[in-house]
């Protein structure tokens, strides 16, 4: 057994350990378990949230576009920033709302501002589907983690195991408070690993930032750059506009506004959380440091540029840390996935065709539901081959759950349940059209312009999501009058 | 309370409406190309335009913490 593995395991056990203490003294209801008893003020509040956009997806994702695709990484900075910008008016919205109304899930809030619990099935139904592949993604990054850093020692497959048994054993015992006491060691970790790999890469390699990025210039002409067609600046514009949107519309984003203490903890991170963006610069340094000293990384392979270089680089114990910086990244977020997949399917699916199911059934059922969520992805992980195009459809369609969201915000809310429900269920649909079929605006409508064309496909379901909710909505709309205006008068 | 709009909105602008602008690598500064560089620059301006949003928003000196 070498360092890096020792390192490694030790990890785990310190994860697991730190979860399993910081249920102490705590009550586990339901509101405990998930939302954290409503008690998490700023430090917090901005981990989790910040624990979020660092999940494996981004240290092996990140660097592998930085690597593969080259100037069209720098999107994941600015879709973030924008996105936080607009959760400072909507985000304590969604906060004041939920605490008022006592909600524990994305789905809730549906169900409360449309009053229909079938709203809600559909809702946990989008979240769970796009949930899953994310989780896989987590699993999987995780199994390379582990494999490339202990030089084969142990297997991907062996890997993924003993990940998804940590995670569902941590999960099932202390829910949110794991995960945010793990994600404080996390970022602490994950933190120094990237800015060292990031500073440390192109110096030793290459003298200096500059240096690198001219050699990279000079071998891969355009590469820095957005190219004129493809990932180029229509695709880079739509693409940034429309993820910010569905940055909070994932369960378990959703879910972490509620364990907020108080509205004004989420204006506060909107300040610092665009710099916290910042650290990602040194994930893509260290992608972009790969590119001339592992060359011929192909497909998937280019998630593990980063891991390969730095084995290049570094003595077993080095790559033991970052080892050990991985796992915890893919299980924060993991963890996270899994508490709010499991939630809304014993809440929000079981919880409506099952009325008479107690609170103390409901957290019961949902405890029980995490292994079987968990063993759903391992399913997935081990049945790979269209685990990107599932994540992309799962972005997608979490933010399709957005306009509804955001218009039962306004006072004067004109979409109707009826409404939500049909622009939901169309823009999913078109989702899972474009995607499966791959369709692209160019292969819709061939004559358009190239800029036309490279635009985001998304758009258009998101187009087609507020046309038809507009137009049920019209058309339903004498028929609920009647409930809005006691919705108003109660808040 | 106008104001507080405006501001949020500036950044919308300097990093989408400038892309069509800065998508070249040189000049490089701090080591960065260009249009790293730009989207760098307004990461940071963003969060000073939400401190400044944050403390004129008199939402946030009616709650304690």
């Amino acid at each position: 057994m070498n360092a890096a593995l020792l390192i490694i395991i030790a990890s785990i056990i310190f994860a697991l350990t730190i979860g399993i203490r910081a249920r102490k003294g705590k009550d586990m209801n339901l509101e405990q378990w998930t939302v954290g008893g409503r008690g998490f003020g700023t430090v917090f509040i901005f981990l989790l949230m910040a624990g979020e956009t660092y999940s494996t997806f981004t240290f092996l994702g990140g660097s592998g576009w930085a690597y593969g695709k080259g100037g069209p990484t720098f999107y994941i900075l600015i879709y973030g920033t924008l996105a936080l910008i607009m959760s400072y008016w909507y985000v304590p919205a969604i906060w004041r709302y939920a605490k008022e109304k006592k909600l524990m899930s994305q789905s809730d809030f549906f169900v409360s501002k449309y009053n229909s619990p079938y709203l809600g099935v559909l809702v946990s139904i989008v979240g769970v589907v796009a949930v899953i592949p994310y989780l896989v993604l987590q699993l999987k990054g995780l199994g390379s983690i582990v494999s490339e850093a202990s030089y084969g020692a142990i297997s991907p497959t062996v890997a993924i195991w003993i990940g998804v048994i940590v995670l569902t054993i941590y999960v099932m015992i202390s829910g949110i408070h794991g995960s945010a006491w793990t994600a404080v060691v996390k970022d602490i970790l994950i933190l120094g690993v990237t800015v060292f790999l990031g500073i440390y890469l192109p110096l030793h390699y290459y003298g200096g930032y500059q240096p690198m990025f001219e050699a990279i210039d000079q071998a891969k002409s355009g590469f820095l750059t957005l190219p004129s067609q493809g990932l180029s600046i229509s695709w880079f514009i739509s693409t940034v506009l429309l993820t910010s949107l569905g940055f909070y519309m994932y369960p378990h984003a959703f879910g972490a506004i509620y364990s907020g203490k108080n509205e004004k903890t989420f204006r506060k991170n909107t300040i610092i959380m665009p710099l916290y963006q910042l650290i990602l610069l040194f994930v893509f340094f260290a992608g972009f440091a790969a590119i001339l000293q592992i060359p011929g990384l192909k497909g998937d392979e280019v998630d593990l540029s980063l891991l390969r270089l730095s084995k290049l680089a570094f003595d077993p114990w080095v790559m033991g840390v970052i080892g050990a910086a991985g796992v915890l990244t893919a299980l924060v977020p993991g963890s996270m996935l899994l508490m709010s997949a499991a939630t809304l399917l014993a809440k929000n699916v079981y919880g409506v065709f099952v009325p008479s199911a107690t609170d103390k059934q409901i957290v019961s059922l949902a405890k029980y539901l995490v292994p079987v969520v968990a063993l759903v992805s391992l399913f997935f992980t081990f049945k790979s081959g269209t685990i990107v195009a599932l994540l992309l459809m799962g972005s997608s369609m979490v933010t399709q759950l957005f306009p509804a969201m955001i218009f039962s915000l306004m006072r004067n809310n004109f979409v109707t349940k009826q409404g939500a429900f049909a622009g939901i269920i169309l823009g999913e649909a078109t989702v899972a059209y474009i995607t499966l079929s791959k369709t692209t605006i160019g292969t819709l409508f061939p004559l358009l312009p190239q800029w036309v064309k490279d635009i985001n496909v998304g758009i258009i379901a998101l187009t087609i999501n507020v046309i038809v909710m507009t137009i049920v909505s019209m058309v339903t709309k004498n028929y609920s009058v009647s409930n809005k205006k006691t919705e108003q008068v109660a808040s | 309370m106008k104001l507080i709009f405006i501001l949020a909105i500036i950044p919308f602008i300097g990093f989408l409406g400038g892309i069509p602008f800065v998508n070249k690598v040189n000049p490089y500064i701090l080591g960065m190309p260009f249009i790293l560089f730009w989207i760098v620059l307004w990461v940071v301006i963003t969060s000073g335009l939400m401190a400044i949003i944050f403390n004129l928003d008199p939402k946030n000196r009616r709650e304690n913490e």
